[in-house]
């Protein structure tokens, strides 16, 4: 067999050491990075937080897996090449190594499914809510019906024709505006009751941390406690036909005041 | 059998089979084998280039080059095509050249079953394609089909029902030969505990394979009935369900896609003792950890699944199954670097693809990792967050895993040495070129963008424009690989028998090439 000069295989490993120690800086950099579009939108409810920092900390977990594990093998790259004059050691099992690297990640999966199961629990509980919205997806736009308030409307994407078919310059939010946008208040919990018209579609406003399937003959059921006022987007999140990509969603959270104002508004108009 | 007979037999074998007729007709394991290869590598190119329409499209925000329809078409036919035209068959035509010769059985048991498993495939997806050009197109709900929306569809979805149904069939029956021929042709002294590790992947993913393929036959009958025979096993207003489709779906899905890794793994585990010259760290653990992998992947499939209203019981066991399967996997991983620590490493194209495959492979299983975790799978789902992950798993794992046994194997097969030059950058054009366009697939889902959609806000044009970029690398680099193969079958360096320096196993005692028949007469394995 013709041996062929092997690649300069620790300069290889240094990149990668490399290119790794760069993205694990970018990843750890300070959580503004949400701004470069690297991470999760600010969250605004205590939901959204929960699921921020289990992301995080799952993250940071796997990094460190990947760090040490990548580690060893790119220094075994390095070290045990035959180039390098390494010979072959002859050994194939150690039930000790073997054990111990069993129980560890099993020890790691624990402590990843406590936090995880504490977050789910929380998120799952409806009870005690302050309001109603029923939501319902349509082929393509979603329905909105303010069930204790007798308020209910249609909203559709607001994006003009022109702009998606680049005869126009696209807007600033472009794709995720709304003729009807959802107006809640800060502070309330409220009870989201999803369902659909026609196929599966899903409800997800990422700033809320709120996503749940729309399935047409069934009512799922989430909520939501806003924090912040201010104006989250989001989109539709499950295949709903050809124009999927186009049945966004806007939420208005603001005081308690406003909204009443709105919902008056909305009764006489 | 009577001597007449014998001679009879013996001027049969002595007739070569030539033209069309030896393709159509070949019962020979090592011919079926190379037809299976290069029909996977058709279906490659074929589901690559829809790959590349999609990412032209995504290229920038707007509408440039299709109608959202055609979209759809493109990204539901490139999965259908990649996962069961091109990733699927690859393996078993690795399976097919390879498994006899590793366990010195003349052929597959089955060798006519064989033949059909095999044409069964060029028909089938010409069903497929074809939807391309019926009323409707084809179908454009996602390769998951999930109800009501594939209700809905054109006669396209029915082409490929019929389609997916022909492609199950051959998977069946190609799965029943291999159990058939691992269990009952190794040569003697060869216990199921001495097997290559990549014939122990193969007889456990045969079984997934039996067991889960009839349940997706199930479920696109069940489609098939609800749009066209007036049953409602998915519509609510009928008593029916939408939700037990995804049910039923991922139940298969699941296994689906152990079904896609396992056999990958066993090629790494072929590879890297060869290339390290040393044994498989932990032989035992390995095919336990296969097994146990198989058995965890029939009891996580709502992972797949949830944000569709389950129980809170529900969530919490698929997410405690879903974690437990790294365990595993992980010991997997960690017995690969361990084969390596103190050995003596080449890095020829072989091995930089075994590396390969495990190094992303693993980036797969970490994004695997935080998806299982349902809370914050509720941000990840249907985001580009789950595209990226499965592509590393896939592409990054399953398809590496094909271009590492193509080069590992290639010299036994043609008796030439691949141009090894070429080989490398091939391995490096591909590797960056698929980092390049799924790294910031998972920046796009955790900044929001949701999957499956032709057109995006604007915050999300960078990320995408880079995406494409490594889409097309990624795309042309392949044409190199099929230059390295013609140029290795036409010609080059002569293969010895062994090929690689620490290559051990029975296909390695065969001369390269091998002729037709081999193993006609059992070897004694010590």
């Amino acid at each position: 067999m013709k041996l062929v000069r092997s690649f300069n295989a620790s300069r290889i490993s240094g990149v990668i050491l490399a290119y790794t120690a760069l993205l694990f800086g970018a990843l750890i950099a300070s959580p503004a990075y949400a701004e470069y579009g690297l991470n999760f939108k600010t969250p605004v409810t205590e939901i959204a937080h929960i699921e921020y920092d289990l992301h995080m900390l799952i993250l940071y977990i796997c990094i460190a897996i990947f760090v040490v594990v990548f580690g060893v093998m790119f220094y075994s790259i390095y070290a045990h090449r035959k180039s390098k004059g390494s010979v072959a050691a002859k050994f194939s099992h150690s039930t000790n190594a073997e054990i111990i690297w069993t129980v560890i990640p099993i020890i790691i999966l624990v402590t990843m499914a406590i936090p995880s199961t504490e977050a789910l629990i929380r998120m799952e509980d409806t009870t005690n809510s302050d309001m109603t919205v029923k939501i319902t997806g349509y082929q393509w736009k979603w329905h909105y019906d303010y069930m204790d308030h007798d308020v209910e409307m249609f909203s559709s994407i607001s994006t003009p024709r022109a702009q998606i078919e680049n005869k126009q310059e696209k807007g600033e939010n472009y794709l995720l505006e709304v003729n009807n946008h959802v107006v809640l208040p800060i502070n309330k919990k409220i009870r989201l009751l999803i369902t659909a018209n026609d196929v599966i579609h899903a409800w997800w406003v990422p700033e809320l941390g709120a996503k749940k399937d729309a399935i047409p003959g069934f009512i799922n059921e989430i909520w939501t406690k806003i924090d912040k006022p201010g104006r989250y987007r989001g989109q539709c999140a499950e295949l709903c036909g050809k124009d999927h990509g186009y049945m966004p969603i806007v939420v208005d959270a603001v005081t308690e005041e406003e909204f009443e104002a709105w919902v008056q508004k909305q009764k006489q108009g | 059998m009577t001597a007449t007979t014998a001679d009879h037999h013996d001027d049969h074998h002595d007739h070569h089979p030539s033209g069309i007729g030896r393709w159509l007709f070949s019962t020979n394991h090592k011919d079926i084998g190379t037809m299976y290869l290069w029909f996977s590598f058709c279906m490659f190119i074929i589901g690559g280039l829809m790959a590349l329409i999609v990412r032209a499209e995504l290229f920038m925000p707007g509408l440039q080059l299709v109608t959202p329809h055609f979209f759809n078409q493109m990204t539901t036919n490139h999965a259908l095509i990649m996962i069961f035209g091109a990733a699927m068959p690859v393996f078993v035509g690795l399976a097919n050249w390879q498994i006899p010769m590793m366990i010195g059985a003349p052929d597959m048991a089955l060798p006519r079953l064989n033949n059909w498993s095999f044409w069964l495939l060029p028909p089938a997806f010409t069903l497929l394609i074809g939807s391309l050009f019926s009323p409707g197109g084809a179908p454009a709900g996602g390769w998951t089909m999930y109800p009501p929306l594939s209700i809905q569809t054109g006669m396209g979805m029915d082409m490929a029902i019929l389609a997916m149904h022909m492609m199950g069939i051959s998977s069946i029956m190609g799965s029943i030969n291999i159990i058939a021929t691992i269990l009952n042709m190794r040569a003697p002294g060869m216990h199921l505990m001495k097997m290559p590790m990549f014939v122990w992947t193969w007889l456990i993913t045969a079984f997934l394979l039996v067991t889960s393929i009839p349940v997706l036959a199930g479920a696109i009958t069940m489609l098939l009935t609800d749009r066209h025979f007036g049953t409602q096993f998915f519509d609510a207003a009928g008593g029916g369900d939408p939700v037990m489709f995804q049910h039923i779906f991922w139940f298969f899905g699941h296994p689906e896609v152990y079904i896609l890794i396992l056999p990958a793994f066993g090629v790494i585990s072929q590879v890297i003792p060869t290339f390290a010259r040393k044994p498989l760290f932990g032989y035992s653990s390995m095919v336990f950890a296969v097994a146990a992998i198989a058995f965890l992947s029939f009891i996580v499939w709502a992972h797949h699944m949830y944000t569709v209203g389950m129980p809170l019981a529900g969530e919490l066991f698929f997410m405690y199954s879903t974690m437990l399967i790294s365990i595993p996997t992980g010991v997997k991983i960690f017995n690969w670097v361990a084969t390596m620590w103190r050995g003596s490493m080449t890095f020829e194209t072989p091995m930089l693809y075994a590396i390969g495959t495990v190094f992303l492979f693993s980036i797969g299983g970490f994004s695997g990792l935080m998806l299982a975790i349902t809370p914050s799978d509720f941000q990840y789902h249907d985001t580009y967050f789950v595209v990226a992950h499965f592509h590393y798993v896939i592409f990054g794992g399953t398809i590496t895993g094909a271009f590492c046994a193509v080069y590992y194997w290639l010299p036994k097969w043609t008796g030439h040495m691949y141009d090894e030059k070429l080989g490398k950058i091939h391995f490096w054009l591909t590797v960056i070129g698929m980092n390049i366009t799924f790294f910031p697939q998972h920046f796009l889902g955790l900044a929001g963008m949701p999957r499956r959609i032709p057109d995006y806000s604007l915050q999300f044009t960078e990320f995408n424009m880079m995406s494409t970029g490594g889409a097309l690398l990624l795309g042309l680099s392949q044409i190199l690989f099929l230059y390295i193969v013609m140029k290795a079958i036409k010609g080059g360096e002569k293969a010895t028998d062994q090929v690689w320096d620490g290559a051990e196993g029975l296909e390695w005692t065969l001369p390269s090439p091998p002729p037709a028949h081999t193993f006609t007469t059992p070897p004694l394995v010590k």
